[in-house]
């Protein structure tokens, strides 16, 4: 009897809590004001050359670059705790940290910022997409992270990121998994376990390195109790910077790799030039589609639909 | 009452001249310890002494949790001594690190095996033999998202006889690079733990404040405990759902997953970070929480409550969840106060031992947070210690953000005064977060101890799987939740 009271009782709480998987990538996510995106250097701005910004940063993700002609500030995302120092301590205001979520590259060096822009991953070859664009099984690695990037890994299998439902899903052993997911500097006592795990996944496959620690050693970078980051030691297709990354910024960065990401949802990053600031792209297809057919029964124009 | 005034006294988040700490012979540093623990006082902390000259001396910290008082003593340079562990259980961890740091022998000590800075496989494990005995070796790689360690279980059947959890694969070298890097050690000491950014970004302000007499005002204090209990929220909230998923019960996974990214958001909303990383600054707190924010946050808790509720209901109602939860895992209360355990995993087991009560600091000397306190010491009574503390800390935030102090966000630091000592106590979601910093004649960083209360607690995992079923040993796992990273530093 008992047993019958708690489970309408379930079913009770289930109609309570409704729907809340998030409409990612569909409809551009939102982020509160203080929240710190990707960095954006204007060098124009950093004329007085007081060089302020690299005195605060606590990992020296901030360098001046070599070029003779003149000066350029570079920030290293890879290296980067977002903890927005730089920009609070610029005068000239030359350094923002937007509420763009967007952050991974596929190469190292495509972390460092010099402008409004960034160099994003791009997708995976097309034999690679071909057999992981639909179904990518990872094995999470930590190798001395702090828990926050491994948190961050479990909150997306969580209702409202669902990571299951672009088909991926994080797998038990290297062995039922297509690439490894990396998080931590990859500390000494670490480094054979790793290895065996790289080594225990059957080829073809990638390697994925989320947060400051596994690409840089972020703040612990100047100890020796590590190998400064996932990279020193196996070879790193996907770079997810951050202190810890923003689920969304991992997703972001997951569904790059493998071609998931449409690229006219790009465009609706920039304040939209569109009514409403919101591009007809974030509509689900179907509507689209009806949208378009009608607007071309009413004989105008498709343009017509943004306005 | 003789042996105390070989004690110097503070209280949590205090500094005193590292003179004033009484320096005795070994032998007597060993009794007063001793005695003073057989009077109720508790092991915070025992530690090497001196700045990283040899030889050493040991150095110990006692709490009066009834009192809120501190004591500490010292030893003369030693190399060897009689182990604490055989009369004190409480101190067996922080023997081995004392001989794995400095060759300091404890002699008699019954396990003397290195803590954190040999790989697991060079250790010797404990080994029982006999027919049908067999042994598990899991880790350091598992089989979720969670940090490496080393678990090693003698088994009879499905029996657990024994279970040697081996760590350190997680060592970083946290301490040395926060006593040589005092400039940038915040953004350090918030990656010591990252769900405990928060308890250990705080004790590490406050343990650097107090060696510089900087004292944040009321309304930096009334932020940061904010934070603070915000952290617990999403703690406590998201091991309820990986309780709930660890004995299959998937709705209440579900809930209480998706519970736990509002309580990361709101950390996010105020700091910009869903971990407060960046949020605490030395000397006060980097970002306020304006009017609009205020009851923003305030609305979004009034929501969480009443889901919080609903969903414990449903959850705790189950008699099929009850029956797995209880008589699992179960530490005695005598085993708890021999271990010396800390947090809620002790106020699980009887022990009514918490830093916001017995030693408060900030905001918690004036707004009180009535604890809990269960008796089973069961995954149960753990699990439900995270439900109803998670309520008293809801109703905290609501008043605190109700009438948030006046004053500076924070103040100005000056320079480290000479030859001090301070130790800094946080209740962190897990327990009792301690860091202690040293300073030398040039008022620089000459030592920095960090002890997370995992240190104090994983024993305890070990030994509640004991005559339990390996199949019990996720579950009971879980139901602690400790630090891998915290443990190894």
């Amino acid at each position: 009897m008992i047993y019958e009271t708690a489970m309408i009782e379930i079913i009770k709480n289930r109609f309570k809590q409704g729907y809340r998987t998030s409409n990612f990538p569909k409809e551009n996510p939102e982020f509160p004001e203080r929240f710190r995106g990707r960095p954006e250097v204007n060098q124009d701005l950093c004329a007085s050359g007081c060089a302020d910004c690299l005195s605060v940063c606590p990992t020296q993700a901030l360098q001046e670059g070599h070029n003779p002609e003149k000066k350029t500030l570079s920030l290293d995302m890879g290296r980067c705790l977002f903890c927005g120092e730089c920009a609070k301590s610029c005068p000239e205001g030359a350094i923002v940290f937007t509420c763009n979520h967007r952050l991974a590259a596929n190469q190292r060096e495509d972390l460092l910022i010099q402008s409004q822009e960034a160099k994003l991953a791009t997708s995976l070859k097309e034999e690679m997409r071909r057999l992981f664009g639909r179904s990518l099984k990872l094995r999470q690695v930590s190798a001395g992270g702090c828990s926050a990037c491994e948190a961050e890994l479990t909150a997306l299998n969580n209702v409202v990121f669902d990571l299951g439902r672009f088909g991926i899903q994080f797998v038990a052993s290297p062995r039922h998994a297509d690439g490894l997911i990396i998080t931590g500097p990859v500390t000494n006592h670490m480094k054979e376990a790793l290895q065996l795990a790289y080594q225990a996944v059957p080829a073809p496959k990638i390697v994925i390195a989320i947060g400051a620690c596994a690409i840089s050693g972020g703040p612990f970078m100047d100890s020796k109790e590590h190998l400064g980051g996932a990279a020193a030691l196996v070879p790193v297709d996907l770079f997810i910077p951050g202190c810890p990354p923003h689920p969304l910024t991992i997703l972001d960065g997951l569904l790059r790799l493998l071609g998931r990401l449409e690229e006219k949802i790009e465009t609706i990053i920039s304040p939209s030039p569109l009514a409403g600031g919101r591009s007809i792209t974030s509509f689900p297809k179907m509507l689209r589609h009806a949208l378009a057919s009608r607007v071309k029964a009413e004989g105008k124009g498709e343009g017509s639909i943004n306005s | 009452m003789s042996s105390l005034s070989r004690f110097a006294l503070i209280r949590n988040g205090e500094s005193l001249k590292v003179s004033q700490i009484p320096e005795v012979p070994i032998s007597d540093f060993r009794s007063d310890i001793l005695k003073m623990a057989s009077s109720g006082k508790r092991l915070c902390a025992l530690i090497l002494n001196g700045n990283g000259k040899k030889p050493a001396g040991l150095l110990s910290v006692l709490a009066d949790d009834a009192a809120g008082k501190l004591y500490l003593n010292s030893s003369e340079p030693v190399s060897s001594y009689q182990a604490l562990t055989l009369d004190l259980p409480q101190a067996h961890l922080f023997e081995r690190e004392i001989y794995e740091n400095s060759g300091i022998t404890p002699e008699e000590h019954p396990w003397l095996k290195p803590v954190r800075q040999k790989p697991a496989d060079e250790t010797v494990f404990f080994k029982e033999e006999g027919e049908e005995i067999h042994e598990v070796a899991v880790g350091p790689i598992h089989a979720g998202i969670i940090e490496p360690g080393h678990f090693r279980f003698q088994c009879h059947g499905e029996t657990i006889h024994h279970l040697e959890i081996q760590l350190g694969y997680q060592y970083r070298g946290a301490e040395k690079l926060l006593r040589d890097s005092t400039r940038f050690s915040l953004s350090i000491a918030e990656s010591i733990c990252g769900d405990s950014a928060i308890a250990h970004g705080w004790a590490h302000c406050r343990a650097l404040e107090a060696l510089q007499r900087m004292n944040p005002s009321l309304k930096a204090e009334a932020l940061r405990a904010i934070l603070l209990e915000t952290e617990r929220l999403a703690n406590h909230i998201g091991d309820l759902g990986a309780i709930s998923n660890d004995i299959g019960y998937l709705p209440a996974s579900a809930y209480f997953g998706r519970l736990r990214g509002d309580f990361l958001n709101i950390l996010m909303l105020i700091s910009g970070n869903r971990y407060g990383k960046g949020f605490l600054k030395l000397g006060g707190a980097a970002f306020d929480i304006p009017p609009q924010m205020r009851s923003q946050t305030l609305e979004t808790l009034g929501r969480a409550k009443r889901h919080l509720k609903e969903i414990g209901e449903m959850f705790f109602g189950e008699p099929s969840v009850i029956s797995r939860l209880e008589e699992t895992g179960v530490i005695s209360q005598k085993v708890c106060a021999d271990l010396g355990l800390v947090g809620l995993a002790a106020r699980a087991s009887g022990k009514d031992i918490d830093v916001r009560q017995d030693h408060p600091h900030g905001l918690f000397r004036f707004r009180y947070i009535p604890t809990v306190k269960l008796t089973t010491g069961d995954v149960f009574a753990r699990a439900m210690i995270r439900f109803l503390e998670s309520q008293r800390s809801l109703d905290f935030l609501s008043a605190v953000l109700d009438s948030l102090p006046e004053g500076d966000l924070a103040v100005p630091g000056g320079k480290f005064l000479e030859e001090r000592l301070s130790v800094s106590l946080i209740e962190g979601w897990r327990g009792e977060v301690c860091h202690i910093a040293i300073s030398d004649s040039e008022g620089k960083l000459s030592g920095y101890k960090i002890i997370d209360p995992s240190f104090h607690n994983w024993m305890a995992v070990a030994l509640s799987v004991r005559q339990g079923e390996i199949s019990d040993f996720p579950l009971c796992n879980k139901s602690f939740n400790l630090s891998y990273a915290g443990h190894d530093l």
